[in-house]
């Protein structure tokens, strides 16, 4: 499974308000600790070490 | 009970008084490596001189816990019934964080297999055993308080030893380096490892009690008794119970281990002072090897190789995998069955398997010790969603138990057969009509033929079992037969699902030429 980049969430509106919202009453600590088990959560789902390793390249070089 | 540390004889070599003859092997280091080496040679037909510098077993309990494969070579090597007896046997390992249960594992949930997952044994019951056994075997000449000094290695090795009664010389073919982590030979062949080491420190200590834990395997991320550390419990047989605590790398380690310190802290951990302190010891983590595990006539055999940290029972166990992938190969060198090609196997195949323990290890030391930053952010991340999310408690890296790996194989493969029993892993265990599989296949090179009777080929011994459940499932999956090429230390070198008497003697060839 190749990493999709290109539009793939018709709702990414409500998804980043949805985002926000939970971090909205967090410190910095506690906002690094939420996104962290969000991370491991979606890693989690995807499931596939070769995607994830494409989103990580996506996410350091970008 | 503390153990009964009885000295044992020194008797002067002969070496003192005359010129000895060329031994074929000498193992230097009578531990639990050096000791299962000349056993192993044994079963080979091979007989060798085992020098060490002490006299008696090893102080503390040291390597404690014994997995499922080591169980399969103490078989090989005659000691297993009695560790089984002695030993305590566990499968179960439970994960806390702060004071609550987020993960357990079973290590070995399924049937079928002669030998437990692990047991806990010190390592000075193991010792005694294995020296019983070397005793009464005739190719072994044991030699305790014999101190190597100095070694010369030519197309041979020239060996200086010291002795209560004075200074020898002996000469030998091969010598193994069985010495330990801070190995003489490495010393005196100026080896330097090469690794990490990870700033931390942990205290180990073994105390006595009556207590009515479980046989299982206990780990705390920071417990309330141990604030912001780590925590392992062991249950051992005698009544003694093998304590890590985790300490920082500020901690003093002399200042640590007097009793007056350690006391109070085991206190918190078992919640009373009705306890004897037996042994206690501070270390540091590290993950190093050698470069190259064979050096001309001298190979290096266990912690003189490779030192792992601790958690992952990943150093006598990966000892013994040293021993019994090395044991039947020196052996045909030494009777010319084989060229030196096939000791090039051992390093190469030794050192992939140190590598991946390496690997392994140092991950759990990771998620064990963290650096602030996203080092600790993210194991904290795993151990907070572990009380909730199923998926998070298997991330929870408190050490991945010692298994066999599964050496690159490029002998004959069939990939309708089950990848547990593929070219490169050990033989998995399975009750069969002709006894327990794994033990059947020990010693030579065994060609086994499943469902279907063997193929002759000179020279080649046959194992012919019928299928059942656990065979089927293990070595058949959806075929009705096969045959499988299985080297003296149980591991798989070959499979078909049928095959000629011609391309089962190259496979044959391939092994004792170190290919597969």
């Amino acid at each position: 499974m190749n990493l999709v980049t290109e539009p793939n969430l018709t709702q990414s509106d409500d998804f980043y308000a949805s985002l926000l919202a939970v971090h909205q009453s967090l410190g910095p600590d506690e906002s690094a600790a939420l996104n962290a088990r969000l991370i491991l959560i979606l890693a989690n789902h995807i499931g596939d070490l070769k995607t994830l390793e494409q989103a990580l390249e996506l996410a350091a070089k970008s | 009970m503390p153990y009964d540390y009885r000295p044992f004889d020194y008797t002067p070599p002969p070496g003192l008084t005359g010129p000895e003859p060329r031994h074929k092997v000498v193992i230097v280091g009578a531990g639990p490596i050096g000791l299962a080496m000349a056993l192993e040679l044994a079963n080979h037909g091979v007989a060798s001189v085992l020098l060490d510098d002490n006299n008696v077993v090893s102080s503390g309990s040291r390597a404690i816990c014994w997995s499922k494969r080591s169980l399969e070579i103490f078989a090989r090597l005659g000691i297993a019934d009695k560790a089984l007896a002695k030993g305590v046997t566990w499968k179960v390992g439970r994960i806390f964080h702060r004071d609550q249960e987020v993960f357990n594992f079973d290590l070995l949930p399924e049937e079928g297999h002669q030998m437990p997952a692990f047991i806990n044994l010190q390592q000075y019951y193991v010792e005694e055993f294995m020296v019983q056994a070397a005793q009464e075997n005739p190719l072994i000449d044991l030699r305790f308080k014999n101190k190597l000094v100095g070694l010369c290695q030519s197309d041979h090795a020239t060996i200086d030893i010291e002795t209560p009664d004075g200074p020898y010389q002996i000469e030998a073919d091969y010598v193994l380096a069985c010495d330990g982590a801070g190995s003489a030979i490495r010393g005196v062949m100026g080896l330097d490892f090469d690794g990490e080491l990870f700033e931390e420190r942990f205290l180990i200590a073994d105390i006595e009690m009556q207590a009515d834990f479980p046989s299982e395997r206990r780990f705390w991320f920071e417990p309330t008794f141990h604030p912001g550390q780590s925590a392992l419990l062991h249950k051992q047989p005698d009544n003694i119970y093998r304590i890590d605590l985790q300490l920082g790398w500020d901690a003093d380690p002399e200042i640590e281990k007097r009793p007056e310190n350690v006391i109070p802290r085991i206190q918190r951990v078992v919640g009373h002072s009705d306890f004897r302190l037996d042994w206690v010891s501070v270390y540091t983590f590290q993950c190093r090897r050698l470069g190259r595990f064979v050096e001309g006539p001298v190979i290096f055999v266990g912690d003189s190789a490779h030192i792992v940290s601790p958690f992952g029972a990943r150093g006598g166990n990966g000892g013994l995998q040293d021993v019994d992938n090395l044991g039947w190969k020196l052996a045909a060198v030494l009777s010319g069955k084989a060229g030196t090609e096939l000791l090039q196997s051992y390093d190469r195949e030794r050192v992939f398997a140190c590598q991946e323990n390496i690997l392994n290890s140092a991950r759990a030391t990771k998620f064990m010790t963290p650096d602030d930053g996203a080092e600790r952010i993210f194991r904290d991340a795993v151990l907070h969603l572990a009380a909730t999310a199923p998926f998070a408690r298997s991330w929870v890296n408190s050490g991945r138990l010692s298994r066999p790996c599964v050496y690159p194989c490029a002998g004959p493969d069939h990939p309708g057969l089950p990848r547990t029993s593929c070219p490169g892993s050990v033989a998995p265990d399975a009750p069969t009509d002709k006894g327990w599989l794994n033990a059947a296949l020990a010693g030579q090179v065994t060609l086994l033929a499943i469902g279907q009777p063997a193929p002759k080929v000179p020279g080649l011994r046959t194992l012919t079992i019928t299928p059942n459940d656990f065979v089927t499932s293990r070595y058949l999956g959806a075929a009705g037969q096969a045959l499988y090429l299985v080297r003296p230390d149980q591991v798989i070198a070959a499979r078909w699902i049928a095959a000629a008497p011609q391309a089962i003697a190259d496979a044959v060839t391939a092994i004792w030429k170190g290919q597969t």
